[in-house]
């Protein structure tokens, strides 16, 4: 699969869908930036701010459980956490994104 | 009474941030015979190279087909050495003032003066201040119960804590004041922690023996007291609110890079990040005040370690026609020149 679909749940609950490359070594926190979402990705996609923190709400199995402890440590740190918090910059796109539904949480 | 510590330091530059941009202004700089001091709120020089990941690999920067970020740190400083660089660490710039058109003072959080004739800031992330959440009012008792850091753990001597956060420095804290408190609650937004196991381990084993509660899936909602905190709301994942007294509320969700200080000296803001003018030296809105390297932002901006060697360098003959306004301006090679030192 050269392209998958990502759903995102916007502010006010609509659901837009975004197409994201797999062969282009993009993370989910690029794609959600580059289609115009207010990710700050303050750090640059090092799991050193917040800023890019999503809720997978479908799908979450699928992309797998975070992956680094750097991660982990800067998720347990967030007041707005969830069962299905990750970084978006820790998600790499590539197929097990197919279909995934995300909301934008950001670090709040 | 000890009389407040008051030092005085005159420069050329006064560089804001110790990073790899503001150690290579440092270099650019003294090819050109100015001075520069730097400040930097971490104790040590490197920024976040040097602070967070001294053992990660870059593979672009020039020359190097792979350097340890300490090591490029490293050997920065020693690029440096011969232009002999002042430093204020581990103390912030809190406040800024432009007494003339290349007449600046930075005051630091420790009482320094830093006297210069610009002011350039290569501040990367910002400062790590602790982030606070979203709860309503939460201002209002800042200083009056709600503590963002513990300073001096004897002041919970006695006292009923609530703490929130679930990452290390929560559970840390949580294990070391159980023993001080008299009353300790721990709320966390999730049923489980991923902090260290050990940490970990003793929470539970600590709730177990009854000296510390502790509450997961829940979350501190509200705050209330009569000019002083004397309650806290905690509601669960059922929506369910249960009332706790208590002396002091510790939230503990972590470390958030902000502009800090600077973000009020009247420079132009966007996205957390400050504009300059990248056609010409990298300028701010204010004359006389340079952003360089991650914290700057212009249409392209890339924030890699190389683009802020390249605002440097332009910054640097940019200031030094700033400083000797009645001189011509000559590029030298340092393969024509080499390095003179101070």
């Amino acid at each position: 699969m050269d392209v998958v679909k990502i759903r995102v749940e916007e502010e006010d609950g609509k659901i837009a869908e975004l197409e994201a490359p797999t062969d282009m070594a993009l993370n989910l926190m690029e794609v959600l930036k580059g289609s115009g979402y207010p990710v700050l990705a303050t750090c640059g996609g090092m799991a050193l701010c917040a800023t890019c923190h999503v809720q997978v709400k479908e799908g979450f199995d699928q992309v797998g459980e975070p992956a680094t402890d750097d991660e982990w440590a800067m998720l347990d740190t967030l007041y707005n956490l969830t069962d299905e918090s990750r970084l978006a910059c820790q998600i790499k796109i590539d197929d097990n994104c197919d279909n995934i539904l995300v909301k934008h949480l950001g670090d709040e | 009474m000890r009389p407040e510590k008051q030092m005085m330091i005159q420069t050329d530059i006064c560089i804001i941030g110790a990073g790899p941009v503001g150690l290579f202004a440092v270099f650019e700089a003294g090819l050109l015979g100015m001075r520069c001091h730097l400040v930097d709120v971490l104790p040590q020089a490197g920024g976040q190279l040097t602070e967070i990941y001294p053992k990660k690999p870059i593979y672009d920067i020039p020359g190097y087909p792979e350097v340890l970020a300490g090591d490029l740190v490293k050997e920065q400083l020693k690029q440096i050495d011969p232009f002999k660089p002042t430093w204020s660490l581990g103390q912030k710039a809190v406040k800024m003032e432009r007494r003339g058109e290349t007449d600046f003072v930075t005051f630091t959080s420790e009482g320094e003066e830093i006297h210069s004739k610009v002011l350039v800031i290569a501040g990367g992330l910002g400062v790590f201040e602790p982030r606070k959440p979203p709860i309503p009012n939460i201002e209002a008792y800042e200083g009056k119960g709600i503590e963002y850091m513990v300073k001096d753990p004897e002041t919970f001597r006695g006292k009923k804590l609530v703490l929130a956060g679930g990452g290390d420095s929560a559970l840390d804290w949580a294990v070391f004041l159980s023993d001080l408190a008299s009353e300790l609650t721990l709320v966390h937004r999730t049923k489980r922690f991923r902090g260290a196991p050990d940490s970990v381990e003793k929470v539970f084993k600590l709730a177990e023996e009854g000296k510390m509660r502790l509450l997961l899936d829940s979350n501190v909602t509200e705050l209330k007291g009569d000019g002083r905190l004397d309650h806290i709301v905690v509601t669960n994942k059922e929506g369910w609110p249960e009332h706790i007294e208590t002396d002091y509320f510790i939230p503990l969700f972590g470390l958030k890079p902000e502009l800090g200080p600077l973000a009020d000296w009247g420079l132009d803001i966007e996205d957390n990040a400050i504009k300059v003018n990248n056609a010409l030296d990298y300028q701010t809105n204010v004359d006389g005040v340079y952003a360089i390297g991650d914290i700057n932002t212009y249409p392209g901006k890339l924030k890699l370690i190389l683009c802020g060697y390249h605002e440097a360098a332009l910054m640097a003959q940019s200031a030094w026609k700033k400083i000797n306004p009645d001189k011509k301006f000559n590029l030298k090679y340092t393969t024509v020149n080499g390095v003179n030192g101070f």
